[in-house]
């Protein structure tokens, strides 16, 4: 390895000894965006006081995000000469307890601990990998997360960070696309254009000139991978931008990252300074005489400036609009010079890749779609959270096994991948396996990694009309079919939902979507009808329920649904009537309440109110053969 | 006069290309809540660029806002994990609570309300984010806590 890397690992290493004060307990809070919001920053509060208090002393650091959104806040405690354990939901007064009952003392709180790791775990705590949760992951990209202090150079460092731009510098740009190639990373925006490819389009592009643009716009509603990374790893991510911009012979990058993210940002911002103070990005990097500067653009809010020629009029401060293609960015992109334009993701797989090699990248996934993916796994799941899977792994495997399966075990209904561009798969296809071909194949796509999971609450003609106001509102307005196409079937969907659909209606839906599809420039009016199309194709019943029988199965759309309650259950509590802003509820004490149809606004109040699950909604079509309601 | 001031002090770290438009206009929205006209024809001038265009850019991002905002800023996620647990709800009790629509600010410039694609908690749905602070898994009843009239808020 090259000399000065050495020495800045040595280096790196003896401040993170001197930091974490020799032989004293290392508390690991998770204070990413996810934490905080359940409380975390309370959390370390509380643990510096239970500490300074009790006398303890103790390392506290500041980490992202393990992944584990449903138990947030997280805290890994390791005390010297013990493994690590992991505790969940971790609020201020568990905080006290543990100092209490394990800094303090010796026991371990098993019933607050998820697992532990790093040597024989103590009784009544299971090893932490071998849980149900990540049991079947493959942690990769996100191995650091949650574990190093992202604010701290020195600690990704310590990790071999830079051992990938290291390599990447010695073996030289010919070598580094040649292991990309042999690796067979694919983009993991969503398309999954092999990387390599992209790369030597503009490394042979004539030109001084060439930029290198991490995009890190995650607009899909419902995936939050790239700010994870970014606010668990920057330093993955800059790495990966490095080795790009050397093989490229790209001398500035830029980072697009939505402003939506203001977490992230910051720890972008702290890295880039660290790296640029030890010499790691600038100019002349460890001596080598490459320079590379990186700058951060903030998003201004268009979900269109993921597509990358958008992305690039945004830059240029221009309205963010995309342009025919070709020419490729690769070719003539940024002020119209070459310019390759990668996901965060993407990037971090690069430092693997370079530091680790091809082949181990490769060891898993699938022949056509190589390595591991994140995906925020989100929706009617018990254990909603980040998690790296090898590309292959069946989506059963991930909602069930990982996932832990539906909410509240309700039926699984449907899953929709790739966000707006993407589609829904059915439970017929749960044994689909994830990889980019064969999500392709089951109607749907890759994407960023948004996986949403759906239950028999989920009305698929109402979540079809939120994608369509979603795109329709993000449309750029430069193409007719995708500006007026995706507003009419907002409008025809917004008419079923509120049963006034007319017939033909779902015929004219797949009309106008090949249209839309067909007629626009950019990828999000090219796939904005696919959650119309799969959700008709794999929902069709539903459809005709709302347009036939104006009747909501899932009794999601108020027009189509009533509340009932089921006498049989009903124990006469009073409590929905008591709640009932429009007093629709009838029934004395203790006997069965009923509700007036005619008078009732259908707020739910009494639904979410009601202690024994009495209080039904029944769809219209039922409801005609029900006892008809009313005094 | 005051804003003109502080303007030319924002400038002053910038060069005026036409790659700053959209820093500038952050940088100015930041410092003064929203984008006056004063403010767009100060930024035209100084970018030299006809004020159409500085606009055309703006109304573009729906980051930009041309009316003052309120002293807090919530902001409805209404991404596809909130919306399948229950974001509308949340909106709609929000609204209620307030006595405002999405993209209003109260009379009191108290609270503006707004709805965004998604924040990226995903895990904690449903969620708003007042300010910087993500408040999650909310329910009616947690908004009501939340923004009630009684003045806990």
């Amino acid at each position: 390895m090259m000399a000065p890397l050495v020495e800045l690992r040595a280096r790196a290493r003896r401040a993170r000894e001197e930091r974490l004060g020799g032989p004293r307990p290392v508390i690991l809070v998770g204070t990413a965006t996810c934490g905080r919001s359940a409380g975390a920053m309370e959390t370390l509060a509380a643990f510096r006081e239970a500490a300074a208090s009790r006398g303890v002393d103790c390392a506290l650091v500041e980490v992202g995000c393990m992944g584990l959104c449903y138990a947030e806040p997280i805290v890994c405690v390791t005390k010297p000469s013990r493994p690590t354990i992991c505790y969940g939901e971790v609020t201020a007064k568990r905080a006290e307890e543990i100092v209490e009952g394990y800094l303090v003392g010796e026991d371990p709180l098993p019933s607050y601990a998820l697992g532990a790791m790093g040597g024989e775990p103590p009784p009544g705590i299971p090893p932490l990998w071998e849980t149900p949760v990540f049991q079947r992951q493959v942690r990769r990209t996100l191995k650091n997360c949650g574990f190093i202090d992202p604010t701290n150079i020195h600690d990704y460092l310590a990790q071999d960070g830079y051992g990938g731009l290291a390599r990447a510098l010695e073996i030289g740009p010919e070598r580094i696309i040649d292991e990309l190639k042999r690796s067979g990373l694919r983009g993991r925006g969503g398309a999954g254009f092999p990387t390599w490819r992209k790369w030597s389009f503009c490394r042979q592009a004539p030109g001084e000139v060439k930029y290198l643009v991490c995009n890190a716009d995650e607009g899909d509603p419902g995936a939050f991978m790239n700010r994870s990374l970014l606010e668990g790893d920057p330093h993955a991510v800059l790495e990966g931008m490095l080795i790009g911009g050397y093989a490229l012979g790209a001398k500035t990058g830029y980072i697009y990252c939505r402003a939506e993210y203001p977490l992230a940002l910051e720890r972008l911002r702290v890295a880039i300074a660290q790296a640029e103070e030890l010499g790691l990005l600038g100019d002349d990097v460890l001596g080598t005489g490459f320079s590379f500067h990186v700058k951060i653009k903030e998003g201004a809010g268009a979900f269109v400036c993921g597509e990358e020629t958008a992305l690039i009029a945004s830059i240029e401060g221009r309205r963010g609009m995309p342009r025919p293609r070709p020419p490729f960015p690769a070719v003539e992109g940024l002020w119209g010079k070459p310019t390759i334009i990668n996901n965060v993701e993407t990037l971090a797989c690069v430092s693997l890749i370079l530091r680790h090699g091809a082949e181990w990248f490769a060891e898993h996934g699938t022949a056509e779609s190589k390595g591991t993916k994140t995906f925020a796994l989100v929706g009617q799941v018990k254990r909603p959270g980040l998690i790296e899977v090898p590309m292959g792994i069946t989506l059963r495997e991930m909602i069930f096994d990982i996932g832990g399966g539906v909410l509240e075990d309700r039926p699984f209904k449907a899953v929709q991948t790739g966000g707006p561009s993407g589609g829904c798969i059915p439970a017929s296809m749960l044994d689909t396996p994830v990889d980019y071909d064969s999500l392709k194949a089951a109607g749907s796509i890759m994407g960023s990694g948004g996986m949403v999971v759906m239950d028999d609450t989920t009305c698929m003609v109402d979540f079809a009309r939120y994608f369509l106001d979603f795109t329709q509102k993000e449309s750029c307005g430069e193409c007719v079919p995708c500006r007026l196409g995706t507003r009419q079937m907002h409008e025809i969907l917004t008419d079923l939902t509120e049963g006034n659909g007319r017939p033909g209606d779902i015929e004219l839906l797949m009309e106008i979507a090949e249209a839309v599809a067909r007629g626009s420039l950019c990828g999000l009016g090219q796939t904005a009808p696919n959650p119309v199309l799969t959700t008709i194709r794999c929902f069709r019943d539903e459809y005709e329920a709302h347009l036939r029988d104006k009747s909501c199965p899932a009794g999601v759309c108020k027009p189509l649904f009533q509340y009932r309650i089921d006498e049989s259950l009903c124990k006469g509590c009073r409590l929905c009537q008591k709640n009932c802003p429009v007093e629709a509820v009838v029934g004395e004490l203790k006997g069965a309440h009923r509700i007036l149809v005619e008078k009732c606004i259908k707020c739910g109040a009494c639904f979410e109110v009601c202690r024994t699950g009495a209080v039904v909604k029944v769809p219209n079509a039922e409801a005609a053969a029900l006892v008809p309601a009313g005094p | 006069m005051e804003q003109c001031e502080c303007l030319e002090s924002i400038f002053s770290s910038y060069h005026g290309s036409r790659e700053e438009l959209i820093p500038l206009l952050q940088d100015v929205q930041q410092h003064f809540g929203y984008l006056s006209d004063t403010a767009m024809l100060a930024i035209a001038r100084f970018t030299r660029a006809p004020e159409s265009a500085v606009y055309a850019v703006a109304t573009f991002y729906a980051q930009f806002r041309f009316t003052p905002i309120g002293r807090n800023r919530i902001m409805v996620c209404r991404g596809t994990a909130c919306h399948v647990r229950g974001a509308p709800r949340i909106l709609e009790a929000i609204e209620e609570q307030l006595g405002i629509k999405e993209g209003e600010t109260t009379p009191d410039l108290e609270y503006s309300l707004e709805t965004v694609a998604c924040i990226g908690a995903c895990g904690l749905s449903p969620c708003i984010m007042v300010n910087k602070k993500v408040e999650a898994k909310l329910t009616p009843k947690k908004v009501a806590k939340l923004f009630g009239k009684d003045g806990k808020s």
